[in-house]
């Protein structure tokens, strides 16, 4: 099962200030014992929603709207994550509670999503049918 | 938190714990069986106490700790009689609540190699090497080894305590191997890992055609072994051959249980992540500047494959090379079977005949299915549809997957269509 450490934006990942290097060497140290365990898959850190667009559908069918950020509310917003490979869903939480505090002033917070995969997706014969058919149709259309 | 809510949790810290706790009570106890034992017994008061108590902020450490205690209740009951406990409490009482600390974290990557190197030791049988190490450094239960291997609790749980017992009595030192033998010893661990991860990706008999915890569990350990032993490029090569392995996991298989060849698969469902973790660790290994081994080999042919954006795109010139290449290395007539399928899609299927031809009367071939079917399909390409459809009937009779084996008689089924018309 895969599952994705989300680390919500602060003003302070928004305003650039990188983090203390205690921060910084307490999540080397976390990044190694997860890598250690054999359960890392991959890890990222984005850049502050200043240099991002923001592209968005009000009108149902309609043109996108694209507005430069920076954006507002900073905790809806994403500063990095980590992907991480595990068991069972207790066995990520548990990596996730030992995740240090990814900003160590208050405005700390860690989103755990579950990643879908194929055989969440493929519980339904119906769909992996439907699924087939147009994966077919797209190929032949490729080659038309 | 309900009290099975704290239970699953507890399952999950033992998962994690569990490989760095026996291996830091292996080296003071230098009984892997014992071990195994003590923390187990810490796992039992952790389930007594933690439900009411709470779950401790350093949960490794506490196991650890009471452990220790386990150890040295142990001790007064026996009175130091038995010579193995005195020796024990030479070691545990240089341990101080520090010491256990730094064990913790510092030296705990080399005590996992210790154990690695122990649970895979040559004088355990392959089966028992597996199983023992699905044991002690994945923390599988027994159940979900047999499950793993369909076979009954009782026998994995035998072949562990046997495997534990003979260690003991062969006195297996818990160490990492020094000088030649450590090359000789690293790869009898790569073959544990990479058994585990084939024993989950093409299962030999019965209906299951991927087994997905055993691979998993390869690749897991796989990925921990290359950062405990970064410096050895088959490691690497390993865990390179397993990531790219892996990212076709869920193409392997059509949504009627049929298996997908290679060259059917589709490739938009090739997992991107573990091909790029596997390209990543071929890199590792090529960095190191050494011949590239029999790992590091089948991973760059699997990587060509990887890289080809369509069937049609595969660099089959180059993978007819890197064949040969591991022809020299490791030379077998699998990899000469493989080699000729090679060199067929790269120069055309008579030039591929022909080496398979004079694998027909090789020995160690004879009950190989894969053989008939290769050559099967190389007669099939160039027309010759009697003795293909013979060649994949015979190949049929010999397979004991009952998927590949329908597979195997639709062949030769279309070889008769085809003659029809």
């Amino acid at each position: 099962m895969r599952f994705m450490m989300i680390v919500k934006a602060t003003t302070d990942s928004e305003a650039g200030v990188l983090p203390s290097p205690e921060l910084l060497e307490a999540m080397q140290r976390y990044n190694e014992e997860l890598a250690r365990a054999g359960v890392m898959l991959g890890a990222d850190g984005l850049h502050p929603s200043s240099s991002a667009i923001r592209i968005s559908y009000p009108e149902p069918g309609g043109k996108p709207k694209v507005v430069d950020g920076p954006f507002t509310e900073a905790k809806e917003m994403i500063a990095g994550y980590t992907l991480i490979e595990v068991k069972s869903r207790e066995e990520a939480i548990e990596w996730a509670l030992r995740m240090p505090d990814p900003h160590g002033y208050g405005q700390g917070q860690i989103e755990l999503r579950q990643v879908f995969e194929m055989e969440d997706l493929t519980d339904n014969p119906e769909a992996i049918a439907k699924d087939n058919a147009l994966r077919q149709q797209l190929e032949e259309q490729q080659k038309a | 938190m309900t009290s099975s809510q704290t239970h699953r949790t507890i399952d999950a810290i033992w998962r994690i714990e569990s490989p760095k706790l026996i291996a830091g009570l292996t080296r003071m106890v230098r009984d892997v069986g014992l071990a195994e034992d003590l923390a187990q017994d810490a796992l039992v008061i952790a389930l007594q106490r933690w439900p009411e108590s709470g779950i401790p902020d350093n949960p490794g450490a506490w196991l650890m700790t009471a452990a220790k205690r386990k150890a040295i209740d142990l001790l007064r009951r026996n009175k130091l009689r038995d010579e193995k406990y005195a020796e024990m409490a030479q070691t545990t009482e240089l341990y101080t609540e520090d010491d256990l600390e730094r064990n913790m974290d510092g030296e705990i990557g080399d005590d996992l190699l210790r154990l690695i190197f122990m649970t895979c030791h040559p004088v355990l049988s392959r089966e028992a090497r597996v199983a023992l190490t699905l044991r002690l450094l994945c923390g599988l239960t027994t159940d979900e080894i047999a499950r793993s291997f369909l076979t009954a609790e009782s026998t994995i749980a035998q072949r562990i305590v046997r495997a534990k017992r003979t260690l003991s009595s062969r006195k297996v030192p818990f160490e990492v191997p020094a000088g030649e033998e450590l090359q000789e010893r690293l790869s009898a661990v790569l073959e544990v890992i990479y058994l585990m991860f084939n024993e989950g990706y093409s299962a030999t008999n019965g209906d299951h055609w991927l087994r997905p915890l055993l691979c998993q569990e390869a690749l897991r350990l796989g990925r921990v072994l290359a950062e405990i032993a970064p410096e050895e490029p088959e490691v690497h090569g390993l865990v390179a051959l397993m990531e790219i392995q892996s990212s076709r996991f869920k193409t392997r298989v059509s949504a009627s249980g049929e298996p997908v060849l290679l060259m059917d698969q589709n490739r938009a469902q090739w997992d991107r992540l573990l091909i790029r973790r596997g390209l990543a660790a071929l890199e590792r290994c090529r960095k190191l500047g050494r011949p590239l081994g029999p790992y590091a080999l089948q991973a760059a042919i699997s990587a060509c494959h990887a890289q080809a954006p369509a069937a049609a795109d595969t660099d089959w010139a180059r993978i007819a090379a890197l064949y040969e290449a591991l022809s020299r290395v490791a030379p077998s007539p699998i990899v000469e079977l493989n080699r000729a399928v090679a060199i067929s899609m790269a120069f055309g299927p008579a030039f591929g005949l022909q080496l398979v031809d004079e694998l027909m009367h090789e020995p160690a071939l004879k009950e190989y299915h894969l053989l008939p079917s290769v050559r099967g399909d190389l007669l099939a390409k160039l027309g010759r549809m009697d003795e293909a459809r013979s060649e994949f009937e015979r190949a049929a009779a010999m397979t004991r997957n009952s998927r590949e084996q329908e597979l195997l008689l639709k062949r030769a089924a279309a070889c008769r269509g085809t003659q029809n018309e």
